[in-house]
C-alpha cells in the first residue's frame, strides 16, 4: 500500500513523466538530432565564450584572412576571430526567442482559455480587438518602433510579445472552444472546479502538443525578427549573429572566397538553430497526440 | 491471375459457399503484433443465416471484414484460408485472390454493410446516383432505366416509397429509411452472401424489429447467404440459423440457434446468456464474468478464456482446445465440455486433468 | 409528507434554430423522485431524455415549468444555494472514451474533486479517501487502478472511474445517462448491481436514462420506469406492473417489439418517428396510433393522469370518470 502511495507524490512522478518524455523523444529520430542540435547551440552559447573569448582590437594583419589552425573559420574585416564571434552570438538571440514565446504562449493561454470558457461580451470584444490587431502589419511596426526608442533585448521581447498576441489568442481560443464541448470537461463543470483548475489541469494538459508547436513557431518568428531587425541596422546589439550578417554584406564580403564563412557560419548557424525547433516540435506533437487522444 | 482451384462436385461441397480455415489474422502495432485472429474456422452453406456474437476484442469484425479483404493497412491474413464458390465448378480463394478479381466479387456477389451504413451515403448526391453508380461499376453495359425499376423494386420490397427515395439526398431521410436503403443497395446486384455488422444498433426498437424481418422475408425471397455480427443476442433468435461464438480471436462455439440457446456447452457461451437480463424472465440476480477480456499482444499459453472460466483444469492453462465437432452440426473448442470432455452437466472440478 | 428530492411540474424545453426556429423539445414533463429511489426513463434515441437528464444534473437550462430540487426552485437558486444543489446533484455520461481526462491519472482525477471540496490538503488522507472511493466502487486491488491512465482502463473500469469520481462530491441524487451502452454486454450487469449497491449503501436517488427495456427492467426492479415520446412522459408506473401489463399504445408497441413478438405483435401504423418540428395537434402518437380515437385523439393533447395503482398515463383511452376516481380501461 505504502508503495503505490509513494509512487504517487509529486516529486516521484514528476522525474517519472520526464524520464517518460525523454525516453518517447528519443525514440523518434528526428526529434533526437533536433533536440541534439539545440543542446549543442545553447552549449556553445553559454560555454564557448569562455573558451573562445571574442578578440577585443582588431588586427590588421589578418583582415578576411581565410581559415586556419589559429582562427577556424578565419577572420572578419577588422582582423578579428570569426568562430569566437559565432560561438558568443547566440546567447541573446536564444534568450529573446525563449523570452517572446514564453511571454506570448502565456499570454495567449490565459487570454484564449479565458474568453473561450467565459463567453459573452468579454470574448466578442476581445476577439473583435484580435481581428483588429491582425491586421497591422508586424515588421514594419517593428522597424518603426525601433526608430522611437531604444530597444534591448528584454524589451524587444516583450514588444515582440504584445505584437504576436492576437495569433496565438484565436488559435487557442478555438482549440478551447472545441476541447470545452468534451465530455470531461463538462464533467469538470459539473463537480463545480474553479476556473483556474479547469484551465490549467484539464484543458491546458490536452494542448501540450498545440502549445509545444506554437512555441517554437514564435520563438522562430522572434528569430527572424531580431535577425532581420539587426540585418537592417535598426537594432544597435554588439554580438549577434544578425550583426555578423549585417556587417558581412556591408563588407561585401561575398566577393572574397577566403572569408566566406564571415557570413556563411552565422547563417547556417540560425539555419540549424530553426531546424532544430522545427524537429523538435514536430516530435512534441507527435508524442503528446497519440497518447492524449484515444 | 486468378487462383483458382477446381474442387470436384461432391454434393455436400455444392452447397458450401463459404469456407473459412484455420484463418488467422494479425496486426502489426506499436506494441507488438497483436493476433486478431487465431485459427479461426467457419462454414457458410447457400441460403444459411450465420450469427457471429462477441464482446469487442474478440475479432469477429476482423473476421468477416477479411472475406471481404478490407482489413486496414497494418492487418495481415498469417495463416489459413478462405474459399469461396463462385458457381457450381469454380471455387476462389478469396484471401490470395487478385485486386482485380476482388473488385468484381464485392458487391455483386458478396456485400458487407458496416456498421456505419447511415454515412456510407454521399450527401451531395441523390440516391439514385449512388444505386446507378453501383451498377453500372459492375455492369458497365446496362441500361439505366432498367436499373433504376430494378432499384424501385427493391426498396418498395424494404417498405419504401421507391420514386421518392430514388430522387431524395440522404439528409433527407431519417435513420430508419437510410438503413433500408442501404440494404436495398446491397442487394441490388444479386449477391448470393450478404455480410452485416451490426445491423440494427443505431435503430430504434421499433424500426429494429421491421428490419429484422424484412430481413428474413428478403432471405426467403431472393435466396442469398447472411452472416451477421451482433453482441445483441435477441436479434441472434430472430435472424441466425447457426450463432458461432467468438472470444480473444478464437471460434469458442459453433451451433444450431435453438440449441445454442437452451443448452450452451463453452463457458463463456454460458456466462454471456447468464449476464443478459431478458425482457420477461423471472427475476433472479444475474452475473457477469469475472475478469477481462485477454491483451491480444500478449503470448499467452492454452485457452485464453482459462483465467475467467470457473471450470478450468490444469491442461486448459498448457494446451489451446481445438474446435471438434461434439455432436451432429455443433461444435465447441473445449477440454472440459468439448469432445474429450464430460457432458454439459456443470460440476466444475478444479483439480489437474 | 416529505417534500419529494426532486420536483419537475410541466417543464419545457425549447432550442432556438436559426434556420428552423424554435423546436420544443421537453414539452411539459411531471415526475417527482424521492430520495433514495430510482426512476428509470425509456424511449427511443431523440425521444428527448437525454436533454432531460442534463437539465435535471443542471448541465442545461430549461425553458418552462418547474424544477425544484430539495423544495427550491433551480433556475432561481441564489449564490449561496447553487453550490450545494451543484454538489448533490451528478451525473455518469454514457460514453466512457470521452469523460475521462486522457492526461490524467485515476489518482489524479479522484484527488482533484476530494482536495477541492472537502479541503483534504494532508497527501496521506487523500490516498485514504482515493481508496475508499475505488473499493466502492469495485476496482479492487486497488494498486492496479489507482496509477493508471484512462488509455490503460477498459469501457467497463473507466465507467466505474467516473462513479468513484461522482461519489466524491455525496451525491444525493445521480443522472445515469446510458452508462452501459458503450460497455461489453456481459460486463453490463456488473456496471448496474455495483450501482444498485451503492444505493443501498449511500442512499442515492438515480435517473437512470436507458433505451434497453430489459436493462431498464433489471436496474429499476421495485422502482419505478417512465416511458418518454417526443419530449414528454406518456406512462409512468412500477416497474414489473408496467412491463407486465402496459396501458399507452406506445408503451405496447415498443414491449412487442423488445420481446420481437411474431404472433399477433402490438404494432404502430408507421414505422417512422415524427420529427420534433412538425408534431401534430392534439395527442403526439395519433399519427400512428393503432388505437386512435379520431375526434378525440388529434384534437386535444392528453394529459398524465393518475389511473390508480400508482400508474399514470397520458391517452384519451384512459379517460376518467371524475366522480369515483377510478379508471376505465379502454382496451
Amino acid at each position: 500500500m505504502h508503495d503505490a502511495q509513494m509512487q504517487l507524490t509529486k516529486k516521484s512522478r514528476f522525474s517519472r513523466n520526464l524520464r517518460k518524455l525523454g525516453r518517447a523523444l528519443s525514440q523518434d529520430p528526428v526529434g533526437t538530432i533536433g533536440l541534439l542540435i539545440l543542446l549543442a547551440i545553447i552549449a556553445m552559447s553559454t560555454l564557448g565564450p569562455l573558451w573562445f573569448p571574442l578578440d577585443e582590437i582588431s588586427n590588421p594583419d589578418l583582415i578576411l584572412s581565410a581559415p586556419s589552425a589559429e582562427h577556424f573559420l578565419g577572420t572578419d574585416h577588422l582582423g578579428r576571430d570569426i568562430w569566437a564571434q559565432v560561438v558568443s552570438g547566440g546567447r541573446e538571440l536564444l534568450v529573446l526567442a525563449f523570452l517572446t514565446a514564453s511571454i506570448a504562449v502565456v499570454l495567449g493561454i490565459f487570454l484564449g482559455s479565458f474568453s473561450a470558457l467565459i463567453g459573452g461580451k468579454f470574448d466578442e470584444a476581445l476577439l473583435f480587438l484580435a481581428d483588429v490587431w491582425l491586421t497591422i502589419p508586424r515588421f514594419p511596426l517593428l522597424v518603426v518602433l525601433s526608430g522611437f526608442f531604444r530597444l534591448s533585448s528584454v524589451t524587444l521581447a516583450i514588444v515582440l510579445a504584445i505584437l504576436s498576441w492576437a495569433g496565438l489568442y484565436r488559435t487557442i481560443r478555438a482549440e478551447v472552444l472545441s476541447l470545452k464541448t468534451r465530455d470531461f470537461v463538462e464533467v469538470s463543470f459539473m463537480l463545480d472546479m474553479s476556473m483556474l483548475h479547469i484551465i490549467f489541469k484539464e484543458i491546458m494538459p490536452n494542448m501540450m502538443g498545440f502549445i509545444a508547436a506554437n512555441f517554437t513557431l514564435l520563438m522562430r518568428a522572434a528569430i527572424y525578427s531580431q535577425v532581420g531587425l539587426v540585418f537592417l541596422g535598426l537594432l544597435p546589439l554588439d554580438q549577434n549573429w544578425g550583426v555578423m550578417i549585417n556587417v558581412a554584406w556591408n563588407q561585401g564580403v561575398i566577393y572574397n572566397p577566403s572569408s566566406i564563412w564571415f557570413l556563411l557560419a552565422p547563417t547556417i548557424v540560425i539555419c540549424l538553430l530553426i531546424l532544430s525547433l522545427v524537429w523538435i516540435s514536430r516530435s512534441l506533437e507527435e508524442i503528446f497526440n497519440p497518447g492524449l487522444q484515444k | 491471375m486468378t487462383k483458382n482451384t477446381r474442387t470436384g462436385t461432391d454434393s455436400s461441397q455444392k452447397n458450401r459457399l463459404l469456407d473459412i480455415q484455420d484463418l488467422s489474422i494479425e496486426y502489426r502495432t506499436k506494441r507488438g503484433r497483436l493476433q486478431a485472429v487465431h485459427k479461426a474456422s467457419l462454414r457458410v452453406d447457400a441460403g444459411e443465416s450465420v450469427a457471429i456474437i462477441g464482446e469487442s476484442g474478440c475479432g469477429k469484425t476482423t473476421l468477416a471484414t477479411s472475406i471481404v479483404r478490407m482489413l486496414p493497412l497494418n492487418a495481415r491474413i498469417s495463416h489459413g484460408r478462405i474459399l469461396y464458390r463462385r458457381s457450381d465448378d469454380e471455387q476462389t480463394r478469396l484471401d490470395t485472390a487478385s485486386e482485380r478479381e476482388l473488385r468484381t466479387i464485392r458487391w455483386s456477389d458478396i456485400v458487407m454493410m458496416f456498421q456505419t451504413s447511415q454515412s456510407s451515403f454521399n450527401p451531395v448526391a441523390r440516391i439514385r446516383t449512388q444505386f446507378l453508380d453501383t451498377a453500372q461499376a459492375h455492369e458497365p453495359n446496362s441500361d439505366p432505366q432498367e436499373i433504376l425499376q430494378r432499384s424501385k423494386k427493391l426498396l418498395e420490397l424494404v417498405y419504401l416509397d421507391g420514386e421518392a427515395i430514388l430522387q431524395a439526398y440522404p439528409h433527407e431521410l431519417s435513420g430508419g429509411m437510410k438503413q433500408r436503403t442501404m440494404i436495398a443497395l446491397a442487394l441490388l446486384l444479386q449477391p448470393k452472401l450478404v455480410i452485416l455488422d451490426e445491423p440494427t444498433t443505431a435503430l430504434d426498437l421499433i424500426t429494429q424489429k421491421k428490419i429484422l424481418e424484412l430481413l428474413n422475408s428478403l432471405r426467403e425471397t431472393l435466396g442469398f447467404s447472411m452472416i451477421f455480427i451482433t453482441h445483441d443476442l435477441g436479434i441472434v433468435t430472430q435472424l441466425a440459423d447457426r450463432v458461432v461464438t467468438m472470444y480473444a480471436g478464437s471460434v469458442v462455439e459453433d451451433a444450431p440457434s435453438r440449441s445454442f440457446f437452451t443448452s450452451p456447452r463453452h463457458p463463456y457461451s454460458k456466462g454471456l446468456l447468464h449476464a443478459i437480463p431478458k425482457l420477461d424472465a423471472e427475476f433472479e440476480e444475474l452475473y457477469s464474468i469475472p475478469g477481462n477480456t485477454p491483451d491480444l499482444v500478449e503470448k499467452i499459453e492454452g485457452c485464453l478464456f482459462a483465467p475467467r472460466c470457473e471450470f478450468a483444469l490444469g491442461m486448459c492453462r498448457t494446451t489451446i482446445p481445438s474446435l471438434d465437432e461434439v455432436e451432429q452440426g455443433r461444435k465447441v473448442a473445449c477440454h472440459v465440455f468439448g469432445i474429450n470432455g464430460k457432458s454439459d452437466k456443470t460440476s466444475s472440478s478444479g483439480g489437474n486433468a | 409528507m416529505t417534500t419529494p428530492l426532486v420536483e419537475i411540474t410541466d417543464l419545457t424545453k425549447v432550442f432556438h434554430q436559426r434556420k428552423t426556429g424554435d423546436v420544443a423539445i421537453l414539452r411539459g414533463i411531471d415526475l417527482t423522485i424521492e430520495a433514495g429511489e430510482t426512476v428509470c426513463v425509456v424511449g427511443e434515441s431523440g425521444c428527448g431524455k437525454t436533454t432531460f437528464g442534463k437539465i435535471l444534473a443542471g448541465l442545461h437550462d430549461y425553458s418552462g415549468g418547474s424544477f425544484k430540487y430539495g423544495g427550491k426552485e433551480v433556475a432561481t437558486l441564489s449564490k449561496t444555494d447553487w453550490k450545494p444543489f451543484r454538489r448533490s446533484v451528478q451525473m455518469i455520461h454514457q460514453n466512457p472514451y470521452e469523460s475521462l481526462n486522457p492526461t490524467k491519472m485515476v489518482f489524479d482525477m479522484l484527488a482533484a474533486p476530494l482536495r477541492h471540496h472537502k479541503k483534504i490538503k494532508d497527501f496521506t488522507t487523500l490516498y485514504h479517501e482515493t481508496v475508499k472511493l475505488l473499493e466502492m466502487v469495485g476496482l479492487t486491488p486497488v494498486e492496479d487502478f489507482i496509477d493508471k491512465y484512462p488509455g490503460n482502463l477498459s469501457g467497463g473500469q473507466r465507467q466505474r472511474v467516473s462513479i468513484a469520481r461522482v461519489l466524491a462530491m455525496d451525491p444525493q441524487f445521480i443522472v445515469v445517462d446510458e452508462a452501459t451502452s458503450m460497455i461489453d454486454t456481459s460486463m453490463r450487469i456488473s456496471l448496474l448491481t455495483t450501482l444498485k449497491r451503492i444505493q443501498q449503501e449511500l442512499h442515492v436517488a438515480y435517473l437512470y436514462i436507458t433505451h434497453d427495456l430489459a436493462l431498464g427492467r433489471y436496474f429499476a426492479w421495485g422502482h419505478r420506469i417512465a416511458v418518454m415520446y417526443l419530449g414528454k412522459i406518456i406512462e409512468l408506473g412500477p416497474t414489473s406492473d408496467l412491463i407486465g401489463d402496459p396501458c399507452h399504445p406506445y408503451t405496447k408497441a415498443i414491449l412487442s417489439a423488445a420481446r420481437l413478438e411474431t404472433d399477433s405483435p402490438y404494432e404502430l401504423n408507421n414505422i417512422d418517428i415524427p420529427s420534433f418540428t412538425n408534431i401534430c395537434t392534439g395527442c403526439s402518437l395519433s399519427p400512428r396510433c393503432p388505437q386512435v380515437m379520431p375526434g378525440i385523439c388529434d384534437v386535444t393533447e392528453p394529459q398524465l393522469r393518475d389511473i390508480g395503482n400508482n400508474r399514470k398515463v397520458a391517452c384519451h383511452l384512459y379517460a376518467q370518470d371524475d366522480h369515483n376516481g377510478e379508471a376505465s380501461y379502454g382496451k
